[in-house]
């Protein structure tokens, strides 16, 4: 399999902690990985490790082969790694279709001399923007709040709009943060759907860091378990279900 | 063909204006009213400016005089020491401009006009490069912080500047540096502030200029959006210093005189002021905020007169026994009605007193309907 993003023995110490440690792990191509442990287990450390928030004390992580070590997080989604936030961080001055906006800023042709001059090319490009976003907003139905600040949207719609926002930087590879942090049920089941529609609709990869399991187990092809920085087991979900480490990690002796 | 016109209306309209306010009038009894005009326009270019950095891109500047002092002394250096040179070999009386309108016996008075206005713009843009100049210099190392410590290094920054110029004797230093070539008019002032407010409404009001809202929002999701923080925050701090540049040499030009006083701590506190006042992030408030913050004083000016501490004092001592020490010499008494105002509007508009106008559209469709 040829892998798309690819964690070469990743070590990250915060002075005498070690959060992760030797972490291996590869994605291929459209691909849909979940990622999970409990709590503090270091699941959003591997997230900023690959965004670059944080760099690997030890070991290299790759994309398509290109190395990814020592690249600011701006960088990292020019690349194509886009991601959301455990607890969501939109910007949150600005209204619904502003923020999906903000994120088209990284494919811009034009730069801060063409906004000033305003010529045809610019506005045509705006227009363009103007068009993609709405198109991405209405796929997931947020179209209607565009003129919306994103701040006043429901809990739920404000998960999907920070997918919506990751969505337009045009990745290769999507994280999600516990997208299904604070749903009930049915939204969690709907949110199950989501993903699985996204990662066939764009194209894409995705890997998911989550608590629930039902929604884990229930959408990912493979799985990985992290256990205070190590990595105690990966595989399909059936043989997770019955790895005797990860229900020892979960539920203890 | 739309746009050649449109270029042509503009030219004219400029042509037009500049009859109108290219020259300082003589009446004396006007010069009190164009002193202030002039003054509202150079706290506009001050503001508008600072508002980028502060308002839009989230920045806790407080060196913004430091900014303008280096464009006020640059520009006066400039005029006193290198542009009378110039000035001669295009406008002079044996100038290139005159060499080109002889045969324009009724265009002969436009080079007199011309030198005085050549000089300005061209000390101006100086002054401004040398700011921006000073602000990149200022903002690539200390622009890695945030908050309160940027506010420091930058508070820093204006207070060096003060201390720089005092010792450096080519500038006059303690004893003041005088700019003989009084220019500044109400054309530039207000044609420079202009400039300002398009340059910063136009680079926020675009896909490009979203990424300064970004910034201010949450710099991590901005980065994790594909969004170069620190070239925003550059940006965004050099383009203010240049404007604040631009305003020090209207200052120059106008005042003819400069002191390192003149530029010290309260004096970017005054633009941080009109800032907060107008709405961070409100071009149309902080606008408005630096005409009245500029207007405020001079009305407040009348209070001094009055007898109005005097008379609460002896109400105090007619109600309780008690003796008060004189207050009249400590306090003067506008500066007590401008802070409490200051205190009101804060505490009623903590988003500014115009912070709604410019967003007022957006604000009405706030409520999500299903």
């Amino acid at each position: 399999m040829d892998a798309l993003l690819k964690v070469d023995r990743c070590t990250i110490r915060f002075g005498g902690l070690t959060a992760v440690s030797n972490l291996d792990m590869s994605i291929g191509n459209r691909e849909l990985v979940g990622l999970i442990g409990p709590n503090g287990a270091g699941k959003t450390t591997v997230f900023n490790m690959i965004t670059g928030v944080y760099q690997p004390t030890e070991g290299a992580i790759s994309l398509n082969g290109e190395r990814l070590n020592g690249l600011k997080p701006f960088h990292i989604t020019a690349r194509g790694i886009a991601r959301t936030f455990q607890n969501i961080r939109l910007f949150v001055s600005l209204t619904v279709f502003d923020n999906v906006r903000a994120a088209f800023n990284l494919h811009l042709k034009h730069g801060p001399f063409h906004a000033l001059t305003r010529g045809p090319k610019f506005k045509q490009e705006e227009a363009e923007i103007r068009e993609q976003a709405m198109d991405l907003l209405k796929i997931f139905n947020l179209d209607r709040f565009q003129d919306v600040m994103c701040k006043n949207l429901p809990y739920g719609d404000q998960r999907r709009l920070e997918i919506v926002r990751a969505l337009a930087t045009r990745p290769r590879l999507l994280l999600l943060d516990e997208p299904a942090a604070g749903m009930n049920p049915t939204e969690k089941g709907s949110l199950m759907t989501l993903i699985e529609f996204i990662q066939e609709k764009f194209d894409i990869s995705v890997l998911l860091v989550e608590h629930d399991m039902r929604v884990v187990m229930g959408i990912c092809k493979r799985i990985y378990v992290l256990d205070y920085g190590i990595t105690i087991a990966e595989g399909p979900p059936d043989q997770i279900r019955r790895d005797p480490k990860v229900i020892q990690a979960y539920l203890g002796e | 063909m739309s746009r050649a016109r449109a270029i042509l209306g503009i030219f004219l309209l400029f042509l037009f204006l500049f009859a109108l306010f290219g020259e300082r009038p003589l009446a004396a009894n006007l010069a009190y009213y164009y002193d202030i005009l002039i003054n509202i326009g150079i706290n506009i270019i001050l503001a508008v400016s600072l508002n980028l950095v502060n308002g839009y891109t989230g920045q806790f500047s407080l060196g913004h005089a430091g900014f303008m002092a280096v464009g006020a002394y640059a520009s006066g250096s400039w005029s006193e020491h290198l542009s009378p040179g110039m000035v001669n070999f295009l406008a002079g009386s044996n100038g290139l401009l005159n060499f080109v309108l002889k045969p324009f016996p009724f265009l002969q008075a436009l080079p007199t006009m011309f030198a005085d206005n050549l000089a300005l713009v061209v000390a101006t843009i100086f002054g401004g490069l040398l700011a921006a100049l000073a602000g990149l210099a200022v903002g690539i190392p200390s622009l890695r912080l945030r908050g309160d410590y940027l506010a420091i290094v930058t508070l820093g920054f204006g207070e060096i500047i003060r201390t720089v110029i005092l010792n450096i004797d080519f500038l006059g230093a303690a004893r003041g540096m005088s700019v003989t070539g009084r220019y500044t008019n109400i054309f530039w002032t207000f044609g420079i502030a202009a400039i300002a407010v398009y340059i910063v409404l136009g680079l926020v009001n675009s896909t490009y200029g979203r990424g300064f809202l970004t910034v201010r929002d949450d710099e991590v999701a901005a980065e994790a959006m594909g969004i170069n923080t620190t070239k925003y925050k550059v940006i965004a701090f050099v383009v203010g210093a240049f404007f604040a540049g631009t305003a020090g040499s209207l200052f120059a030009h106008y005042t003819g005189f400069l002191t390192p006083e003149g530029f010290n701590f309260f004096k970017s506190v005054d633009v941080v002021v009109m800032v907060i006042l107008g709405g961070m992030g409100s071009t149309t408030g902080v606008v408005l905020a630096a005409i009245l913050l500029t207007i405020l004083p001079e009305l407040l000016r009348g209070l001094a007169h009055t007898d109005f501490v005097p008379a609460f004092q002896k109400a105090i001592e007619g109600a309780i026994p008690i003796h008060l020490p004189p207050l009249q010499g400590l306090l003067e008494n506008r500066l007590i009605l401008y802070s409490l105002l200051l205190i009101i509007m804060m505490l009623t508009r903590p988003q500014g007193l115009f912070g709604d106008i410019a967003g007022s559209r957006k604000r009405v469709a706030s409520s999500p309907s299903k």
